[in-house]
């Protein structure tokens, strides 16, 4: 990793940090990518390895509450499939953490932060998910939202994080089409199967809403984001591009958004919505959720439980190495 | 002996096997004895896939995670495609079998059914299970049933990497630390009592000598698949008696009811439901 200069008075190590911003500056104006070896401010660094450790911890935490149901799933089919979606998102947890370690910060120092509390996780994932019907909605809402969320970060003008992006993007996009397939298939079934669906749409909808972050005027990280072109558009830009992507699909589902305010806007060319309760997003934000206790623990006891599977595979290489190193 | 008739390629997946049996276009029907026979194994890998999906989100690490969900979503595979053709004989579907079916109709070995236990419990039983469906998918792959050979054949390639992964892990474990050495041969003792009934009589492949491979000659291949391993490993055999198995027979461990509670709960409370 290239080291952060301390700084400096001297005048000609001043220059020469100027002109290394200003490099950095032009890049991201030409749209270039900033790869691991380029300079970088100490701030994009940080802003980043925020972001994308924040990124693969949703992604491990939010195994949880579809693993909760594989043993569970009502077809071979959807357990099949519930499977191999849970599996890409260790994958996933798994490029990001890789992508992050080539800003310097490793996935150990990234898992201490997420086990103490210290880093966030998509708060999406401290709601709970009592039904199979979860299952649809979080693939259609939760994926959906991530999808609106992800895709532009495609562009991201950090390398390693756009590139995996789009690996992941290809895959959200399989996640959201079997979300809506579960929905469809349990809004063509039975009664009982209808209203589990619409129930859990209900619970569902204003959180996933709520995915994109508050309102563009209360976000404080959002605007040097998108200077440093890491973020592309605003969180009301991008609320408003999902709502409009899920109205016609709710339509095909024959299922009702929970949102008496919902209604096409044809001066704005938009859905108007309602008012989203953000007194319950700062709430579970800030560990009041249903379920933020139940995620970390069960995260924090797989690892603590696996350490002594961890500590045998470095003592088997330690030994290996060793005996590798006497034969020769 | 010479090559039995394959199947096209397309008949490997699993739902290349539904179109195959199901529907207008149907084109395979699994006779009644050979059905009985696939039925025991398509039981043994429903019931380890259902175990194995119990580890995802819980492994030691992120790597595991992946890896024992793909092993668990391969395993579930091989047991849709021989559910799927048992089924074809008595127009059942995969999930007709697998969620309908009470605990005495199911006819998988005892093994499968054995708790995950820890990590290094798992891993013994993987490293068996393991070393066992490769030996059978091998001979299995030479069955003069086309579409067994078939499944046989897709199965084979995939359970070799699962044997590679058991492996390296039995000998990591086994030689890392102090802890790990003392939970693997705890593992080993637990799971090794188990090993004899994949080798017992199996009166469905009995009924069926050319479609099936016969379990006593699945010992020899087995044992030179495992034996090397547990020595790499420091490990022996352990010397506890076998226990008496028949689950083929439909004789089970009291493992199984609660996992086949748990696995059914949804399906049975809304039957007739299309998921």
């Amino acid at each position: 990793m290239p080291a952060e200069d301390p700084p400096t008075a001297d005048p000609a190590a001043a220059a020469a940090e100027a002109a290394r911003l200003a490099a950095f500056d032009a890049l991201i104006a030409d749209d270039k990518r900033i790869e691991p070896t380029d300079w970088m401010p100490p701030a994009y660094r940080k802003a980043l390895v925020r972001q994308m450790s924040q990124h693969a911890h949703s992604e491990i935490i939010g195994m949880q509450p579809e693993g909760n149901w594989i043993t569970r799933a009502p077809s071979l089919k959807r357990k099949a499939i519930l499977m191999a979606k849970v599996q890409d998102e260790a994958g996933h947890g798994l490029y990001l953490y890789s992508a992050a370690e080539t800003l310097g910060t490793t996935r150990d120092e990234m898992l201490d932060a997420l086990h103490s509390g210290k880093a966030k996780y998509s708060s999406i994932f401290n709601y709970l998910a009592p039904s199979w019907a979860d299952m649809g909605s979080i693939g259609w809402l939760v994926d959906g939202a991530a999808i609106a969320n992800q895709v532009p970060l495609c562009r991201a003008s950090y390398g390693p994080y756009g590139r995996a992006m789009v690996r992941i993007c290809k895959e959200e996009s399989f996640h959201q089409r079997q979300g809506f397939e579960i929905l469809l298939a349990l809004m063509n079934g039975t009664d009982e199967q209808r209203a589990m669906a619409q129930e859990s749409v209900n619970r569902w909808y204003a959180p996933a809403l709520m995915m994109f972050g508050p309102p563009d005027a209360e976000s404080p990280n959002s605007r040097q984001s998108m200077a440093w072109k890491i973020k592309r558009f605003s969180n009301d830009e991008l609320r408003q591009r999902f709502v409009d992507m899920i109205v016609p699909q709710a339509e095909i589902l024959g299922i009702t958004l929970p949102d008496p305010d919902l209604r096409w806007n044809s001066e704005r060319g938009h859905h108007d919505f309602g008012e989203l309760d953000w007194a319950e997003f700062q709430d579970v934000l800030h560990g009041n959720g249903q379920a933020n206790s139940l995620r970390l623990a069960k995260r924090r006891a797989a690892h603590a439980e696996g350490e002594w599977v961890r500590e045998a595979a470095r003592a088997y290489a330690e030994r290996t190495a060793t005996s590798e190193r006497m034969a020769s | 002996m010479p090559n039995p008739p394959q199947p096209s390629s397309a008949v490997l997946t699993p739902e290349a096997i539904a179109a195959s049996v199901t529907g207008q276009d149907a084109t395979v029907r699994a006779a009644d004895d050979v059905a009985r026979y696939a039925l025991g194994l398509g039981d043994d890998a429903l019931v380890l896939a259902q175990r194995l999906g119990s580890w995802i989100a819980s492994a030691p690490e992120l790597e595991e995670d992946v890896a024992l969900g793909n092993i668990a979503l391969d395993t579930l595979g091989h047991a849709r495609s021989l559910l799927t053709y048992a089924g074809s004989a008595w127009d059942q579907t995969e999930d007709d079998l697998a969620y309908f079916r009470d605990e005495a109709d199911f006819r998988c070995r005892q093994i499968f059914e054995r708790p995950n236990g820890d990590f290094a419990c798992t891993i013994v039983r993987q490293l068996v299970v393991s070393a066992y469906f490769t030996a059978l998918y091998r001979g299995l792959a030479e069955s003069t049933d086309a579409t067994l050979a078939a499944i046989a054949a897709k199965a084979v390639k995939e359970v070799a990497y699962h044997l590679d992964h058991a492996s390296l892990w039995t000998v990591r474990l086994a030689l890392g630390t102090e802890e790990s050495r003392r939970r693997t041969l705890t593992g080993l003792e637990a799971v090794w009592p188990f090993v004899d009934e994949l080798f017992a009589a199996d009166p469905a492949a009995d009924a069926v000598p050319d479609a099936a491979v016969a379990p006593a000659g699945l010992r020899e291949p087995f044992d030179a698949l495992v034996l090397p391993v547990l020595a790499r490993a420091e490990l022996e055999v352990p010397a506890a008696p076998a226990l008496r198995g028949g689950g083929r027979l439909g004789v089970h461990s009291e493992a199984l009811g609660p996992l086949l509670a748990e696995m059914q709960v949804l399906a049975r409370r809304h039957p007739g439901a299309v998921w």
